[in-house]
C-alpha cells in the first residue's frame, strides 16, 4: 500500500518561520482548541478524545481517553507531561518541543481542564537545553496571552503550568521514575501495584502522565472532532503518527504518516521518506519501535505501521509473538552491519542506564553486555549463546512477546529483547564470531 | 566556588515557589549551582540543602543519580559525542576516535588547559542527523571529522560564545511569571511568594533549530 496523502496534524507548523513563537502559533490557528474546549466543557472534551481513540504516543500505546477516565477522584489531582525522550533512536519529541512548544502547552491545558487537574508539569529531558528555553519562552508568552494562569480567556477556570528540567537519566522516561524525579529524588521506578499513577501519582495524589506527542494531538482533536481523527488509520490505530526513521536509509528524519496505511517497505523506500538504503544495499535488520522492541527482518517489510499489526506480526522471539510500534522509531540496518555489535551497543545502553534496584536487571544487563562484547571481540565461547539465553530467561521468563517480567520496570527486559532477537535471527553469525575468534565485519 | 550568590538565591526562591512541595525544586536548583560554579561544589549543595530543608546527603544522593551533574570540575566546553545505535551505524566511534586525536585526550578526560572535556554519551535524540554531539548541551548534527575540527577551532577562538554559554548554564530563558492560578492545595512551607515576579529574560534569541525537521 502506498503512502496516503493526508494532512499532517502534529507536525503541520514545523518548518514555519519562528514556529516556536506565539505570533506564529496564533497565525496558524493556535489556541483555538483551548477556546473551544472551555466553551464545550470538560465532559465533551473527554468524549471527543474517547471517540478519537488516541493511543498514547510514548511507547506503551495506552488509550489516552481511558487513562483520563481512570483518574481517582480526589483533591488535588495533577497532570504531568512526559518530555523525557531518551529511547535510543527516538527523536520526535525533541522536534516537537523545539519546533512547536505552544501546541504542547495548549494540549496540556486542554487535558488539565478535562481532568480537573490542580496544576500541570511538563518534564523536559535535561539535555534538551534549547527545547527547555523554547518551552519556557512559550509558557511566558502564553501567560501574557491569558491562555495560562488566572481566569483563562475569561472562562473563570485557572491553572498554573511549570516547565521542569530533567538532568540526564533514561529511566526517568518510565512514568513512576519520572514522578520520583519530579519530586526531587533519584529516578527509581516505583514498585507496582499500584500500577497506574491515576491512583497514586505525584505527591501521592492521582496523576495523569501523558507523552508530549500525545498532547500535541489534543488541540487538533478538539477543533476537528474525535470522529475526524478516528477516520484516519484503521482498527485500533487511529490518526497519524510521527515515525522517527534512522540508520542506513538515505533520508533519515521524522515523518508524520497516517497509521496502518503505509508499511515498513513504504517508509524505508518511498522517495518522500527514507528513499531507500545507502548504496542500494539490502535491508538486514529493522528495529520497529525503539531499542526495546524485538527486531524484524526483511520478511517483515510488508507489515503495516499499526499498533496491533506490529504487535501481532509473526516475530522472532522464541516464546512467540510479534514486536511493538513503541515510540514509533524505526532503525534500519543494511547487510554490512554486524548483528553482534548492534546488539551489544543496545545492551550496553541498558547496562549504563539501569537504576540498580532489581537484581535481574542490575546484574543481567552487565552480564549480557560483557558476554556480547567478548563474542564480538573474539573471546567468545560456544556455550556463551546458551548463557545469553539463560540470563535473558531470568529477566523475561520464557522469552515470549509480550513478556512476563522479574523486574519492577521494562528496562531490564529491554536489554534481553535485542540479545534474544539477534541470536534468533543470526545464530550462524554468532557461531562464526566464536569459531573465527573475532568479528568477520572488522 | 561558594554558596549561591544573592541573585541566585532569589532565583532559587522563585523556583521553589512554583512547586507544591519544595523538594521538587532540587534538580532545577542543582542546575543553578552548576551554572554558577561550573560543577556541583560542596558549598553549593549544602546551600541548596538549607534552602530546601534537606540534608546535604539527600542532595548529593539525588545529584549523583543524574548524568548531567558533575561533582568535579569539567572543561569550559563539555563535548558529548553520542555513540548509540543510529550514530554508531553512521560512524560515531570513528568520530569519537577522531575527537580524541584532535583534542589530545581520551573520552572522559579534560584537556590540560581546562578548555575541553570530552565524553561518550548515550542517545541524544538527534538520530536523523547522525552522528551527532552536543557542546554544553547545544546540539550539532551530521558531524564529520572536518566539521568537528572546525567546531573546535570556533570554540577556541570564542566565535560561538553567543550560542554556547559556559558549561553548567542549562537555560538562558527564565520564567517571567509566578503562580497566579487559584492554586493547588498547599502541603508545603507557607513562605512562598505568590505574586507575579518578573525576572531576567535575556536569552530570547535562541539559535536556529537543527533537529531532523524534514517533511
Amino acid at each position: 500500500m502506498p503512502l496516503t496523502d493526508v494532512d499532517r496534524i502534529t507536525t503541520r507548523r514545523i518548518g514555519n518561520a519562528d514556529s516556536w513563537t506565539l505570533r506564529s502559533y496564533l497565525d496558524n490557528g493556535g489556541y483555538a482548541g483551548l477556546r473551544k474546549a472551555l466553551q464545550i466543557g470538560r465532559e465533551a472534551v473527554h468524549e471527543e478524545v474517547n471517540k478519537a481513540n488516541l493511543l498514547g504516543r510514548g511507547g506503551a500505546g495506552f488509550e489516552a481517553g481511558r487513562k483520563w477516565g481512570m483518574l481517582r477522584q480526589a483533591d488535588p489531582t495533577y497532570l504531568v507531561i512526559n518530555g523525557d525522550e531518551s529511547e535510543p533512536a527516538t527523536f520526535k519529541d525533541h522536534m516537537l518541543i523545539e519546533g512547536d512548544p505552544h501546541q504542547i502547552i495548549e494540549g496540556t491545558l486542554i487535558t488539565a481542564f478535562a481532568i480537573g487537574a490542580a496544576q500541570a508539569f511538563i518534564y523536559i529531558r535535561g539535555e534538551f537545553a534549547l527545547g527547555f528555553e523554547r518551552m519556557q519562552q512559550a509558557l511566558n508568552e502564553a501567560y501574557e496571552h491569558g491562555a495560562v494562569g488566572h481566569d483563562i480567556f475569561g472562562s473563570g477556570w485557572s491553572i498554573d503550568v511549570v516547565i521542569h528540567p530533567g538532568a540526564g537519566a533514561y529511566i526517568c522516561g518510565e512514568e513512576t521514575a519520572l514522578l520520583e524525579s519530579l519530586e526531587g529524588k533519584r529516578g527509581f521506578p516505583r514498585i507496582k501495584p499500584p500500577y497506574y499513577p491515576a491512583a497514586i501519582g505525584l505527591y501521592g495524589a492521582p496523576t495523569v502522565v501523558n507523552n508530549v506527542e500525545t498532547m500535541s494531538n489534543i488541540p487538533w482533536i478538539v477543533v476537528n472532532g474525535g470522529d475526524a481523527f478516528a477516520a484516519l488509520g484503521a482498527g485500533r490505530s487511529t490518526g497519524t503518527r510521527i515515525f522517527a526513521l534512522s540508520g542506513h536509509v538515505n533520508q533519515p528524519g521524522n515523518y508524520e504518516l497516517e497509521m496502518v496505511k503505509p508499511t515498513f517497505r513504504d517508509i524505508i523506500f518511498d522517495p518522500r521518506c527514507g528513499n531507500g538504503i545507502r548504496n542500494g544495499n539490502e535491508v538486514k535488520i529493522i528495529i520497529p519501535g525503539g531499542a526495546s522492541s524485538p527486531w524484524f527482518g526483511p520478511q517483515h517489510l510488508d507489515v503495516p505501521l499499526g499498533q496491533d499489526e506490529v504487535g501481532k506480526a509473526d516475530g522472532v522471539m522464541p516464546g512467540g509473538g510479534g514486536s511493538m510500534l513503541g515510540s514509533g522509531s524505526i532503525v534500519v540496518m543494511d547487510e554490512t552491519t554486524c548483528p553482534v555489535r548492534a546488539a551489544w551497543r543496545l545492551v550496553r545502553f541498558f547496562e549504563r542506564e539501569s537504576c540498580g534496584q532489581c537484581t535481574p536487571c542490575r546484574e543481567g544487563t552487565g552480564w549480557l553486555s560483557k558476554i556480547l562484547y567478548r563474542i564480538e571481540t573474539g573471546s567468545g565461547r560456544r556455550e556463551d549463546l546458551d548463557l545469553l539465553y539463560d540470563i535473558s530467561d531470568n529477566i523475561i521468563p520464557g522469552m515470549p512477546w509480550p513478556y512476563p517480567m522479574t523486574t519492577i520496570c521494562f528496562l531490564g527486559p529491554s536489554a534481553a529483547v535485542p540479545t534474544v532477537s539477534a541470536m534468533q535471527m543470526f545464530r550462524d553469525e554468532f557461531l562464526v564470531h566464536v569459531k573465527d575468534g573475532g568479528c568477520p565485519y572488522e | 566556588m561558594a554558596r549561591l550568590s544573592k541573585e541566585n538565591v532569589e532565583r532559587a526562591e522563585r523556583t521553589i515557589a512554583l512547586y507544591p512541595h519544595a523538594r521538587s525544586a532540587l534538580i532545577p536548583l542543582l542546575h543553578l549551582v552548576q551554572e554558577q560554579d561550573g560543577h556541583l561544589t560542596n558549598d553549593g549543595m549544602e546551600h541548596v540543602a538549607e534552602l530546601l530543608g534537606l540534608t546535604p546527603a539527600e542532595v548529593l544522593g539525588t545529584a549523583s543519580f543524574y548524568d548531567m551533574f558533575f561533582t568535579h570540575p569539567v572543561g569550559t566546553y563539555l563535548v558529548s559525542v553520542c555513540t548509540n545505535i543510529a550514530c554508531m551505524l553512521n560512524g560515531a566511534y570513528e568520530l569519537l576516535e577522531h575527537a580524541e586525536q584532535t583534542l589530545g585526550v581520551k573520552a572522559g578526560a579534560t584537556t590540560p588547559d581546562g578548555t575541553f572535556t570530552l565524553e561518550e554519551v548515550e542517545c541524544l535524540a538527534l538520530c536523523g542527523n547522525a552522528p551527532c554531539l552536543t557542546v554544553n548541551w547545544r546540539f550539532f548534527g551530521d558531524v564529520t571529522d572536518d566539521s568537528f575540527d572546525g567546531l573546535v577551532d570556533d570554540l577556541r577562538a570564542g566565535r560561538l560564545a553567543d550560542t554556547i554559554p559556559p558549561h553548567g548554564t542549562h537555560a538562558r530563558v527564565a520564567r517571567s511569571v509566578g503562580l497566579v492560578a487559584a492554586g493547588p492545595a498547599k502541603a508545603a512551607p507557607a513562605k512562598k511568594p505568590r505574586a507575579a515576579a518578573v525576572v531576567d529574560n535575556k536569552g530570547d534569541s535562541a539559535p536556529e533549530p537543527r533537529s531532523g525537521e524534514r517533511k
